[in-house]
């Protein structure tokens, strides 16, 4: 049944916000601290166990696949509800600022990611 | 008129469905007619969708791009957080834990590096931009962070508005540079493996820039990219108002 794998992801979902903000207001800051992390972390462990112990079946898998493959189209919504005159209002620093921070930050990826490689 | 208007409205999830699915459907025959599948559709789907999102706001005067059209409300709640934490956690289906270990030391790093990084690298903008108190200079930099850092941050402190909404322009321009800049930069910085995608979520940590840019690049990172990211809030919510302002505040 093709439900069983929305509600498994549901599930997996549900604890993980929980947990997170649980953990946020354990820290006293009202956001929700790796909540997502948490259930994806959950879901991976009920994806490699499940399909040792527990079968869910091919069609309860599409259930969940359905909604990692339509992941990129709600991520274009998301980019056309943001506030993008809001970003370009915020005057020149906020650019700047902006600009600075993805370059340089862009820059550190390739030395973090090889520094182990290199010693 | 008003009949269809009135049926668009009242199925505004659907309608949804459809004015993403054209958004889609346009950018990927841009990508094969212009660009030769070079440019990935979902990259230009993103781009598109900002640029409506910017048309919307100058007619509207809103702040929720294209979903405060009323026939586009839908898109709000398709774009909202709401599903879109579910189809990243979906996205985790068939991840692997074993790349996760063997780059988990170096995801946990680039978290703490990427936080005081852009933290640092915000104070230093605001403070050449004139900015001397240490509440304002904080804020700032918070923002740099994530836009959801820099108003989180700022009240905890008592930064004044104008500062606080300056950090969500500043949180605002680094998530939509992120969207957008990634696919054509992820070649030269080695950005298509599980490692680097752990970083790369680590460093930038904005969300919605890491998920979007990911997605463009290869959608079989988003997991892992997000998988850091998600964490990246949290930890600047948490050093931001405390350690870092302390720092700040001594040394101004």
């Amino acid at each position: 049944m093709v439900i069983y794998g929305i509600a498994l992801l549901g599930i997996c979902t549900l604890i993980g916000l929980i947990i997170g903000k649980f953990l946020g207001s354990l820290f006293g800051i009202d956001a929700n601290v790796g909540g997502i992390g948490i259930a994806m972390f959950l879901l991976m462990y009920c994806s490699s166990s499940l399909n040792t112990k527990l079968k869910i079946g091919d069609v309860s898998e599409k259930g969940i696949t359905f909604w990692s493959m339509i992941y990129i189209p709600i991520v274009v919504a998301m980019a056309a509800k943001q506030n993008v005159i809001g970003a370009l209002d915020g005057g020149l620093m906020a650019i700047v600022a902006g600009i600075v921070v993805v370059v340089v930050s862009f820059l550190f990826i390739p030395i973090i990611t090889n520094y182990k490689k290199d010693r | 008129m008003n009949l269809i208007q009135e049926i668009l409205i009242q199925n505004n999830l659907i309608t949804a469905f459809v004015f993403v699915g054209l958004i889609v459907y346009l950018s990927y025959y841009l990508s094969d007619k212009f660009t030769n599948g070079r440019f990935h559709g979902s990259a230009i789907a993103i781009i598109l969708g900002l640029i409506f999102a910017y048309i919307a706001g100058v007619f509207t005067n809103g702040e929720k791009g294209v979903s405060d059209i009323a026939i586009l409300s839908g898109v709000g709640l398709l774009g909202g957080s709401m599903l879109r934490d579910f189809a990243i956690v979906a996205t985790a289906y068939g991840a692997k834990f074993s790349d996760l270990r063997s780059s988990g030391f170096v995801g946990i790093f680039s978290l703490f590096f990427g936080v005081v990084l852009s933290f640092t690298l915000g104070a230093l903008i605001a403070i050449a931009f004139g900015y001397e108190d240490p509440k304002s200079i904080t804020t700032i930099g918070a923002g740099t962070v994530t836009f959801v850092v820099g108003p989180i941050s700022g009240s905890a402190i008592g930064a004044n508005s104008e500062v606080i909404a300056l950090s969500i322009a500043a949180g605002l321009v680094k998530s939509i540079l992120v969207m957008t800049i990634t696919p054509l930069v992820a070649k030269r910085i080695g950005l298509n493996n599980p490692k680097s995608a752990m970083v790369f979520g680590g460093l930038m940590g904005t969300n919605s820039g890491v998920a979007a840019g990911l997605a463009a690049v290869d959608p079989k990172l988003v997991p892992y990219g997000a998988m850091t990211a998600t964490f990246y809030t949290a930890v600047g919510c948490l050093i931001v108002p405390s350690i870092l302002f302390f720092l700040v505040d001594l040394l101004f």
